[in-house]
C-alpha cells in the first residue's frame, strides 16, 4: 500500500521533469536543454536532500516539527564556512579546488552538527516544548554569528563567502551540482540501509534501547548524515527553512507509514517535486522568478502553525 | 537470577540508589513497592543495562547487561518503561512485532512473525492489531506495550508500573495475564512495579520494598505484609486484614 | 553602590558612543560633529532600547508569558506590512501619517496573535513563543512577497535590521514619542501589573481589564512602529531587558520600570558601540549584534529555568 503510493510519487515527479525539460522547448535545443537540466539536477538534489533530512532529524529528534533548518544546520554550514575563510583567508580558499573544498565543509558540518545537536537531543529530551524553543533559539544564535561573523570579514573574503553561499537555482555551478549528486546519492544509500535502526529508534530512546538498539549511535549517525544532506542544499542554493517541514510532513500524511524504507525515499521525491513544480508554475507559467521560497516559506510557516494548534507539540 | 551486589546510582549530584543488595530467583512475579522517589524504576533501569550503575555490579542469570553487547542484552531481559510514548504512527501490530527486533535486526522470519502473533494473542489483542495507537484507549495501550517486550521472548521481563491508568477491571486481568505467563517450566520471570500493595499482595510471589534509595524488606509476600513495616516503609499507618486466607492492606 | 556602579557603567557607554566615529572630535568641527551626529546617535539607540525593553514588559504582563516580546507577536512586521501599504497607496503622505498607519497595522497583527494565544494551551508556557515566532515569520513571508512584487525589497531590509549608522539631527526626533509613552506607562504601571494576574483576577480587583489591555498594546504598537520606522526592528530587546531585571530586581513593575527601561537602552547603545568598535572604521549594525547576545541570553533563560522533570 505505502510503496505503490511512493512509486505513484517517483512516477508524478518522473512526469514532471520531462514537462520542465520540454515545455515550450525553441531551438537552440542542446543549449537549453543542458541549461533547463542543471537547474532540474540543482532542484531535485535539493529538494530530496531536505526531505531526507528533516526525517532523519525528526526521528531522532522525537519531534514532527522541528527540522534541521530550523534548528539551525544551515545557519552553522554558513558560520564554518565563514569561519574557514578568516582562517584561511579567502584567497587561500580560493586556490582549494571547489569538490575539495565543498567536501572539507561538510565533513566539518558532520562533525560540528553531531557534536552539537546530539549534545542539544540529549539534554533537553522529554521536554519536548523546550526542545523545540530551545532548537529554534539555537537556530537563531546560528544565524546571527554567521552574520556577524561575515561582516567582519576583509570586504574581499567577504565576496567568497557570500560566492559559495547564495547561488540560486537561476545559475548553477555544474561542478558542485556533480559533488552533491554525489554526496546526496551516499547519503541515501547510508540513510536506507540503516532504516530499519530508524524504526526502532522512532520509539523513543528507552524502549529502543531496551531493545538492544545503540540508540545514541543511531542519533549521531543520523545526524551526521541529515548534517552531509543540508550542505547540499545549503551550498546549492541557500536555506529555505520550511521546506523540509512540508515535504516530511507531506511524506508521513501521504503513505501513512512509520517505515523508514519507504519515509526516506517518499520524502525526498516530495521534496524534489515541491520544488521542480513550484520552480515550473512560477516560472514557465507566471513568470516570476523568485517568488518560489517566499511562498514554500508562506505555507511551510502556516501548516507549521497547524500542527502546533492541532496536534499540540509533538 | 538477578544479582546486584553493593549497587550503587547516581544522577548528577543526587544518589538515587546506595548499595542495593539483592537477589531475584527466577520464576514467577516478584513485585517492586515503595513510597514515590524511592528508587524503583532507577533499579529496573540498572538491572535492565540501560542506566550504568556508578557503582557494584549487576547480573542477570550469569549475564553482566553492561559488558554483554546489547543484542545478547535485549534478549535476556525486556523492559517495559513508565508511560511509554511513541512518535512514530504505529499500528499495534507493528508495535508488538518491534519486540522481535533483537532476533532479527530489521529482516523478520516466518518464526519473528509467528511469535508477534503469540504476543498479540496472549495479551488478547487480535482484534486490535490493525488499529493505530493513537486510536487507542490507555489501558489498550498499555497491553500493547506489554506484548511488545513479551514478543521480546527474553526470560526476564521487568515492568514498571504497566498497571497505571488502568481500571480496577482491566489491572485485574493484567495481573491475572501475567500471573499465567509467569508458571511453568517456560514460565517468565517477572519483575513488576506496583503502588497498588493489594495487587502485590493478590499476585505476587515474592516482595521487594524500597525506600530511600535501599532495600527496605525483601520476603515472601504474606511475611512482609504486616502493618509494622508497611508503616515504615510508606510512613503512614496500615491495617491489615485477612480475607478468605490472603492478606487485604488498608491504608488508614 | 550598584546604583553608582549601574550609573557609571551607562556613563562610561554614552562617552564611548559620543567619542568613537570615523572622524575625531578634536580636529575642525568638533562641536558641530557631536551636536548634529553623535549626540543624536546615542539618544536614538537609548531611546529606542528603552522603548523596546518597556514595550516587552507590556507584553508579557497581557499575554501572561515572559517568553514572549513584540517581535515575537508579529507587531514589527504588520507594521511593515502597514508601512509597505501606505508606501505604495500613498507615497507622498507625511511621516506622521506613515507611522500611524504603521501602528494601527501593528496593533491589528497584535491583535492577530492574541487570538492565536487564546488557542495555545496555556500550560505550557514554552508554546507560545515558538507560535509567536512562526506567526511572525508568516507575516513576514508576506511583507517579503509584496516588496518583491513591488521592488520594494530595499525599504524592507532598513526596517528589518535596526541600527543607526544613518541616524542624525533631523532624521531621530520621532523617538523621542518613547519618552512620552514611557511617562504615561509610568503612570499606569500599577494596572499593568494588575493585567499580569490574567482577566479574572484582575477584574475581582476592579480593574477594567479590557480596557486597560488595549490601553497597553496600543503603547507597544506605537513604540515598536516608531522604532521600526526610524532605526530598524530590533529583536530579542524586549525579552532580554525585563527578564535580566525580574530576575535581578523581582516584579514590582513601579520600581523597576525605570530599571528596565535604562536596562534596554543601555544593552542597545553597548550593541552599538560594539558594532563600531570591532570592525573600525566599518560598521556592523547593532541589531547583529544583540540578535547574537539575546539569542545567547534567550537560551540562558530556557535552561537556567527550575522545573526540569525529575527522574523518578
Amino acid at each position: 500500500m505505502a510503496e505503490r503510493r511512493m512509486i505513484w510519487l517517483g512516477l508524478a515527479l518522473l512526469l514532471l521533469c520531462g514537462g520542465f525539460l520540454a515545455w515550450h522547448l525553441r531551438a537552440p535545443y542542446g543549449f537549453i536543454l543542458e541549461l533547463r537540466a542543471a537547474k532540474l539536477g540543482a532542484l531535485i538534489c535539493v529538494g530530496a536532500a531536505t526531505g531526507t533530512a528533516t526525517i532523519l532529524f525528526q526521528t531522532v529528534a522525537m519531534n514532527r516539527l522541528l527540522t534541521p533548518e530550523i534548528v539551525g544546520f544551515d545557519s552553522l554550514f554558513v558560520l564554518l564556512q565563514t569561519l574557514l575563510v578568516m582562517l584561511l583567508g579567502g584567497v587561500g580558499l580560493a586556490q582549494v579546488p571547489g569538490a575539495l573544498r565543498f567536501a572539507l565543509e561538510t565533513c566539518l558540518l558532520m562533525g560540528a552538527a553531531a557534536l552539537l545537536f546530539g549534545g542539544l537531543l540529549r539534554s533537553v529530551s522529554g521536554d519536548v516544548t523546550r526542545l523545540i524553543l530551545t532548537g529554534v533559539i539555537l537556530g537563531l544564535l546560528l544565524r546571527g554569528m554567521a552574520e556577524m561573523l561575515q561582516r567582519l570579514l576583509e570586504p574581499s573574503d567577504f565576496a567568497v563567502v557570500q560566492q559559495a553561499m547564495f547561488a540560486t537555482f537561476g545559475r548553477v555551478d555544474e561542478a558542485q551540482l556533480a559533488v552533491s549528486a554525489v554526496i546526496l546519492c551516499l547519503a541515501l544509500l547510508a540513510s536506507l540501509r540503516m532504516a530499519p535502526a530508524l524504526d526502532v529508534a522512532g520509539l523513543g530512546r528507552d524502549t529502543a534501547r531496551g531493545l538492544g538498539l545503540r540508540h545514541d549511535r543511531v542519533v549521531l549517525v543520523a545526524l551526521m548524515l541529515a548534517a552531509a544532506l543540508i550542505s547540499v542544499s545549503t551550498a546549492l542554493v541557500g536555506p529555505i527553512t520550511f521546506l523540509g517541514l512540508l515535504a516530511a510532513s507531506l511524506a508521513r500524511q501521504l503513505t501513512d507509514t512509520h517505515r523508514h524504507a519507504i519515509l526516506l525515499p517518499s520524502a525526498a521525491i516530495i521534496g524534489a517535486l515541491i520544488l521542480v513544480a513550484g520552480q515550473f508554475v512560477f516560472e514557465r507559467l507566471l513568470q516570476r522568478q523568485s517568488a518560489l521560497s517566499v511562498v514554500v516559506e508562506l505555507f511551510g510557516g502556516l501548516l507549521f502553525l497547524f500542527l502546533v494548534l492541532r496536534k499540540g507539540p509533538r | 537470577m538477578i544479582e546486584t551486589r553493593a549497587l550503587a546510582y547516581r544522577a548528577g549530584q543526587t544518589d538515587i540508589l546506595h548499595g542495593i543488595d539483592l537477589t531475584i530467583p527466577r520464576g514467577g512475579i516478584t513485585a517492586l513497592i515503595g513510597p514515590n522517589g524511592a528508587g524503583k524504576s532507577s533499579l529496573l533501569h540498572c538491572v535492565s543495562g540501560l542506566n550504568q550503575p556508578s557503582e557494584g555490579s549487576v547480573t542477570i542469570d550469569g549475564l553482566d547487561p553492561y559488558a554483554a553487547s546489547s543484542r545478547e542484552r535485549a534478549r535476556t531481559v525486556a523492559l517495559l518503561q513508565q508511560s511509554p510514548t511513541v512518535v512514530s504512527r504505529l499500528k499495534v501490530a507493528e508495535l508488538v512485532g518491534f519486540g522481535r527486533w533483537p532476533h532479527h535486526r530489521g529482516r523478520p522470519t516466518t518464526e519473528d512473525n509467528d511469535k508477534t502473533r503469540a504476543a498479540l494473542a496472549a495479551f488478547a489483542l487480535d482484534d486490535l492489531a490493525d488499529r493505530s495507537l493513537e486510536t487507542l484507549s490507555g489501558g489498550q495501550r498499555q497491553r500493547a506495550f506489554i506484548a511488545m517486550a513479551y514478543a521480546q521472548d527474553t526470560p526476564w521481563m521487568l515492568l514498571d508500573e504497566p498497571l497505571n491508568a488502568l481500571d480496577p477491571r482491566h489491572a485485574r486481568d493484567l495481573m491475572a495475564r501475567l500471573h499465567g505467563l509467569s508458571r511453568g517450566e517456560q514460565g517468565r520471570s517477572i519483575v513488576i512495579v506496583l503502588h497498588d500493595i493489594n495487587a502485590a499482595a493478590g499476585w505476587a510471589d515474592r516482595i521487594v520494598a524500597m525506600k530511600d534509595g535501599r532495600v527496605f524488606a525483601h520476603e515472601e509476600s504474606a511475611a512482609l505484609l504486616t502493618p509494622e513495616t508497611l508503616r515504615e516503609v510508606f510512613d503512614t499507618p496500615f491495617q491489615v486484614l485477612r480475607h478468605e486466607g490472603r492478606p487485604v492492606v488498608v491504608a488508614r | 553602590m550598584t546604583r553608582l556602579l549601574i550609573a557609571a557603567a551607562l556613563a562610561g557607554l554614552i562617552g564611548l558612543s559620543l567619542g568613537i566615529g570615523a572622524a575625531s572630535l578634536f580636529e575642525g568641527d568638533g562641536g558641530w560633529l557631536l551636536l548634529v551626529s553623535r549626540l543624536p546617535r546615542t539618544l536614538a539607540a537609548l531611546l529606542a532600547g528603552a522603548g523596546l525593553a518597556l514595550a516587552g514588559v507590556v507584553v508579557q504582563l497581557v499575554v501572561q508569558n515572559r517568553l514572549v516580546e513584540p517581535s515575537l507577536t508579529g507587531t514589527p512586521e504588520s507594521a511593515m506590512l502597514g508601512m509597505l501599504a501606505v508606501t505604495l497607496i500613498a507615497p507622498g503622505a507625511a511621516i506622521a501619517l506613515k507611522m500611524g498607519v504603521a501602528a494601527a497595522a501593528g496593533l491589528v497583527g497584535m491583535a492577530g496573535f492574541l487570538a492565536l494565544a487564546a488557542r495555545v494551551p496555556r500550560a505550557d508556557p514554552m508554546l507560545l513563543p515558538i507560535v509567536g515566532m512562526i506567526y511572525a515569520a508568516i507575516i513576514g513571508a508576506v511583507c517579503t512577497w509584496i516588496a518583491w512584487a513591488t521592488d520594494l525589497m530595499q525599504f524592507l531590509g532598513a526596517w528589518r535590521l535596526g541600527e543607526f549608522s544613518g541616524v542624525m539631527q533631523g532624521r531621530y526626533e520621532w523617538l523621542w514619542g518613547i519618552a512620552a509613552l514611557a511617562v504615561v506607562l509610568y503612570v499606569l504601571a500599577d494596572r499593568i501589573t494588575l493585567l499580569g494576574l490574567g482577566a479574572a483576577q484582575a477584574r475581582s480587583l476592579g480593574l477594567d481589564y479590557g480596557q486597560t489591555r488595549v490601553l497597553g498594546l496600543v503603547i507597544v504598537a506605537a513604540i515598536t512602529a516608531l522604532v521600526m520606522v526610524t532605526v530598524g526592528n530590533f529583536p530579542f530587546v524586549g525579552l532580554v531587558a525585563p527578564n535580566l531585571v525580574s530576575r535581578w530586581k523581582g516584579d514590582n513593575l513601579r520600581a523597576n520600570l525605570p530599571l528596565i527601561a535604562l536596562g534596554g537602552g543601555a544593552l542597545v547603545l553597548g550593541a552599538d558601540v560594539i558594532g563600531r568598535i570591532v570592525r573600525y572604521p566599518f560598521e556592523i549594525p547593532a541589531a547583529t549584534i544583540f540578535s547574537v547576545f539575546g539569542a545567547a541570553v534567550f537560551l540562558w533563560l530556557l535552561n537556567a529555568r527550575p522545573g526540569r522533570r525529575a527522574h523518578g
